[in-house]
């Protein structure tokens, strides 16, 4: 059993004592290869006999098309952005990820709310602001951070999905290309998760080294969480 | 929440369903742009942006009480970004039906932490004025079911399971929400308006609270007091033999 934590009131009206499974966040920048890792974590842990639930951002049924219709249009301001994806976060953690935890199952979260708020600050919020607004979160059990640095970033996407406009941080404009303003932005976001490393206890993991290296590192500090 | 350092003027109604605030809102804009004031009128709960999914997990009653304080914050920002800062900015009078003691009240009536609800606002702006219409729950629950159909799910605060029967529970709710509003009177510096009077009255005494609040403000004019404004302006120019230098330089 763990105690359940929180970062502040939690869900006063629900409230969660304690509960029989684990919480397992991974965290990253874009592109970092996370949902990579995800995956062989499953298969990995599913074979030896865990079960696995997971889930990350913008998936809830309640929020996501408002969400992802909302940003295909260009109405979509900083604040407006950081609340709906809070919205989107919370009915996740309620409705699927506390309840996956009081039954048992260990919960691989793709990002936690420390990703939306390195974006909230980045596009100007109050950083004590960003935090409090998360006091209904439950603290994990465990924060693996994938990191990584511009140069590896860049020759992911480039291999990888190319860059994108959200991914560049193109609403903010830090510069007037998708190149330019990928490499501003994300070296702000992994400014304010270098930031958050220390402060929210996460578990660094050099993502530069081969996916394999890179899984039996993550495997390694699961099996001491879990044994 | 911030102190308005805005030319604007922030004027907002609060209370509980069937205390009359919208009726009196409603007059005060008309009267406000009959005598030649810019005035922008914002309604909780009204954002486009957010309409979509407040529809979705209403009908399918998917709200809890801290995804249902932060979805219609969402709503709250979006009509704080794109319309009532840009509107307070250049000057206008922004008129709130409802602004975010709506959120302390309901939210808190529904569990949430009072403390993370004031916070999840603090970026806002505390109005000039806030005219809070007390009316006793009985007098606002005779009016609602008396004058609507039907009473929705979650006006009712059907999803806290206080009771099987919505007029119960609507009740047990607003009274909750009453209890919150009352501590809210220091707290925010609420002007307090007796709900119960006939709706003229409490239009005129609405008004003279408005007038005092207003002296003395030049805000932003509408276009027509605009136009008259420099005619007046150029009068007063030409009767003091100003006016012909002034045609000279340009």
């Amino acid at each position: 059993m763990t105690t359940a934590r929180f970062y502040g009131a939690g869900f006063p009206y629900n409230p969660l004592e304690e509960y029989p499974g684990k919480l397992v966040v991974l965290e990253g920048t874009d592109g970092v290869g996370r949902s990579t890792q995800i995956t062989l974590l499953r298969q990995w842990l599913e074979k030896e006999g865990y079960a696995v639930s997971d889930t990350g951002l913008r998936r809830s049924p309640m929020t996501q098309p408002g969400l992802d219709a909302a940003k295909l249009g260009h109405t979509l301001n900083p604040l407006t952005m950081s609340l709906f994806y809070a919205t989107d976060f919370a009915d996740r953690l309620e409705n699927q990820i506390i309840p996956a935890l009081k039954a048992g199952f260990l919960v691989l979260s793709d990002r936690y709310y420390y990703s939306i708020i390195a974006r909230d600050i980045t596009r100007g919020a109050d950083p004590k602001w960003a935090r409090s607004v998360y006091g209904f979160a439950l603290v994990p059990d465990l924060v693996l951070y994938l990191r990584t640095d511009i140069s590896h970033l860049v020759t992911r996407m480039v291999h990888g999905r190319g860059f994108n406009f959200w991914e560049s941080g193109m609403d903010i404009r830090f510069a007037d290309n998708l190149y330019d303003g990928f490499c501003v932005y994300q070296s702000h976001l992994i400014d304010q998760f270098d930031l958050m490393a220390k402060e929210f206890n996460f578990i660094s993991v050099d993502a530069t080294q081969s996916v394999n290296q890179v899984f039996e590192e993550l495997k390694k500090s699961i099996v001491k969480l879990i044994l | 929440m911030q102190s308005n350092t805005t030319h604007g003027k922030l004027i907002v109604v609060e209370g509980i369903d069937g205390s009359g605030k919208s009726t009196q809102i409603d007059l005060l804009n008309k009267w406000l742009q009959s005598v030649g004031k810019s005035v922008y009128f914002s309604e909780w709960n009204s954002s486009d942006l957010v309409k979509s999914t407040t529809r979705l997990a209403k009908t399918e009653h998917m709200f809890t009480p801290t995804t249902f304080s932060l979805l219609q914050c969402t709503d709250f920002t979006d009509r704080w970004e794109n319309r009532i800062m840009p509107m307070l900015k250049a000057g206008a009078i922004v008129l709130a039906d409802r602004y975010a003691f709506t959120a302390f009240a309901r939210d808190v009536a529904r569990g949430v932490d009072p403390q993370w609800v004031r916070n999840l606002y603090s970026f806002a702006i505390q109005p000039d004025l806030v005219l809070y219409f007390r009316v006793p729950l009985d007098v606002a629950v005779e009016r609602i079911t008396s004058a609507r159909a039907k009473i929705k799910y979650y006006e009712a605060g059907m999803d806290l399971g206080l009771s099987d029967n919505k007029i119960t529970s609507f009740r047990l709710f607003q009274q909750r929400i009453v209890d919150e509003y009352e501590r809210m009177v220091n707290e925010f510096n609420f002007t307090v308006l007796d709900g119960t009077q006939p709706v003229q009255l409490q239009q005129k005494n609405v008004r003279a609270i408005i007038k005092k609040q207003l002296q003395g403000w030049e805000g932003l004019p509408t276009p027509v007091e605009a136009v008259r404004r420099d005619a007046r302006q150029r009068k007063a120019l030409a009767q003091s033999g100003q006016g012909n230098v002034q045609e000279g330089q340009s």
